[in-house]
């Protein structure tokens, strides 16, 4: 099977607190997979480490069919890992559209001209072209999990590693989002999505991985994983309504 | 008459004083980084301008094509090389090592060309001058005057509306999300240090051209450089243009009163901006 991320045997602690442990998974190319688990349980450690700004203890991390375990956190965005923050981190003093042109030009390698053009279509899709010459600083909370959006699109990612961002949104800012991410992942971007609001994540997940003290504990179809006992006693109290 | 002369005197002198201090703001800008080196080598670029125009004969103006690039080599892999290291959470390292740096410079500049003064002799340019309403101004100090506009426009243009200013600004803004981003931050601060000392090759230049120069005055380039870009607030090239200004012009206008005042009253005016306005006049508005 054709694997854009393998991860073997991860492991990551800091002191006594394993936030991986003995991780390993594989998403294929073109899946959309769902992550959750309850706060702390090394969800956002993981993206870390795969993103590059952590550094694993042990275990190996395979994307696009390289090695990148020890690979800088650049060089892995370059290679086409892009995510999206769950608390935003945008340059808040540049407008949205310089923070798009940043991965643009940075992050995807594209000319001045190619850049704008594609900075352009992504913020056309992720609907912020009304606010291309804003200040990143001065958007709402649904712009600025737009401008992660759009920054993370604009690196041109063949895996996009979306962090709670329908967390904290309305019912229906949170389904216009959602309509968004559909769209995205049709244009065939593979995406791993950890998400709270877990019928938001289960409108567009193929499969469902859950987490917990750094370990992989359940893994499969939506559905059939947020029924299992597992889940449901982690989940004990949070209704399923998908 | 004369105190308006003083006061355009002054303002023409807060060109040069804006140079000094264009190198300093943009590297703190991009990377929190203070040089206290940096007075040292706005020296350096001087005596690198003698050694140019002894050797070949060159107008010292001529010598920038030369020393500009030099300066700009040197920054870089002196960015790269050393200061990359000292940055991180704490902003204790920059200072020693920039000091440290500052120390040997001197040293060094003192065991090659000897602690004797020394000027750059750039002919007519150095007295000719200019009747504008009846003021005599020297073309050098409009010349100074005008070049550090340009600069400082130049550097405004290359932060707002080139690739590698969005990546200054990126940097600036948040380090770790524009590594994220593909941004190699070393590489990035390299460049940011390169182009402070092309900056402040122009600098270096003209002080020797204006006055004559040591290797031990580069403490009082650092004070002046600092006192225009805290007067003008941080982050704000045309402010630290401004400040570079006002400061010439407390400078003249105390010599005015009084030649012993000249650099006392500086200082002053400095103190009292910072007691009222401790941001500076025009510190960059958080968006």
């Amino acid at each position: 099977m054709d694997n854009i991320l393998k991860l073997d045997r991860l492991s990551k602690a800091f002191g006594a607190v394993k936030v991986a442990d003995e991780l390993s998974y594989e998403v294929p190319r073109g899946e959309a997979l769902g992550v959750i688990g309850p706060n702390g349980a090394g969800k956002t450690s993981m993206f870390h480490l795969i993103t590059g700004t952590l550094s694993a203890d042990s275990g190996s991390i395979m994307f696009d069919g390289q090695d990148v375990t020890r690979t800088s956190a650049a060089r892995r965005c370059c290679a086409g890992v892009a995510r999206s923050f769950q608390v935003p981190q945008p340059f808040t003093h540049m407008t949205v559209f310089e923070n798009a042109m940043v991965a643009a030009t940075q992050a995807a390698g594209l000319r001045e001209r190619a850049a704008e053009k594609l900075c352009l279509d992504v913020l056309e899709q992720t609907e912020l072209m009304a606010k291309a010459n804003v200040a990143a600083g001065a958007l709402t909370l649904l712009e600025r999990k737009r401008l992660e959006l759009t920054r993370a699109l604009c690196a041109k990612p063949k895996l996009l590693l979306l962090d709670e961002i329908a967390g904290g949104l309305t019912e229906a800012e949170c389904v216009s989002l959602v309509d968004t991410i559909r769209e995205i992942h049709r244009s065939g971007v593979t995406i791993i999505w950890i998400e709270h609001v877990v019928h938001a994540l289960l409108e567009i997940v193929d499969r469902l991985i859950v987490i917990d003290f750094g370990r992989k504990i359940a893994e499969g179809e939506p559905h059939a994983i947020m029924e299992s006992p597992e889940v449901q006693e982690i989940y004990l109290g949070i209704e399923v309504d998908a | 008459m004369e105190w308006i002369n003083a006061l355009v005197q002054g303002i023409l002198l807060g060109g040069l004083y804006a140079l000094f201090a264009a190198g300093l703001s943009l590297i703190f800008g991009v990377m929190r980084l203070v040089n206290i080196a940096h007075g040292d080598l706005i020296v350096l670029a001087a005596f690198l301008g003698l050694t140019v125009t002894t050797a070949t004969g060159m107008h010292p103006l001529l010598a920038l094509i030369v020393v500009v690039p030099l300066m700009a080599g040197l920054g870089y892999a002196l960015q790269r090389g050393l200061l990359n290291q000292t940055l991180g959470d704490d902003i204790l390292p920059p200072l020693l090592v920039t000091f440290g740096l500052s120390v040997i410079l001197q040293n060094g500049l003192l065991e090659i060309y000897s602690a004797d003064p020394q000027k750059l002799s750039a002919g007519g340019l150095e007295t000719a001058s200019l009747p504008v309403g009846g003021l005599s101004l020297g073309v050098l100090p409009l010349l100074t005057f005008a070049i550090a506009v340009l600069v400082i426009w130049g550097l405004q243009w290359t932060f707002y509306h080139t690739s590698l200013g969005r990546s200054f600004r990126a940097v600036s803004d948040n380090q770790d999300i524009a590594q994220l981003m593909g941004i190699n931050r070393r590489h990035v601060f390299g460049l940011a240090m390169a182009l402070a000392l092309a900056v402040t090759a122009v600098a270096g230049i003209l002080l020797g051209i204006r006055t004559s120069f040591d290797p031990s005055v580069g403490g009082g380039r650092l004070i002046f450089g600092f006192e225009a870009v805290i007067i003008g607030g941080l982050g704000n090239l045309w402010g630290t243009l401004a400040g570079g200004v006002i400061l010439g012009v407390a400078q003249t206008i105390g010599a005015k009163i009084d030649p012993g005042w000249q650099i006392l009253a500086g200082h002053i005016v400095f103190l009292l901006i910072l007691a009222v306005r401790p941001n500076g006049l025009f510190p960059r508005i958080a968006a």
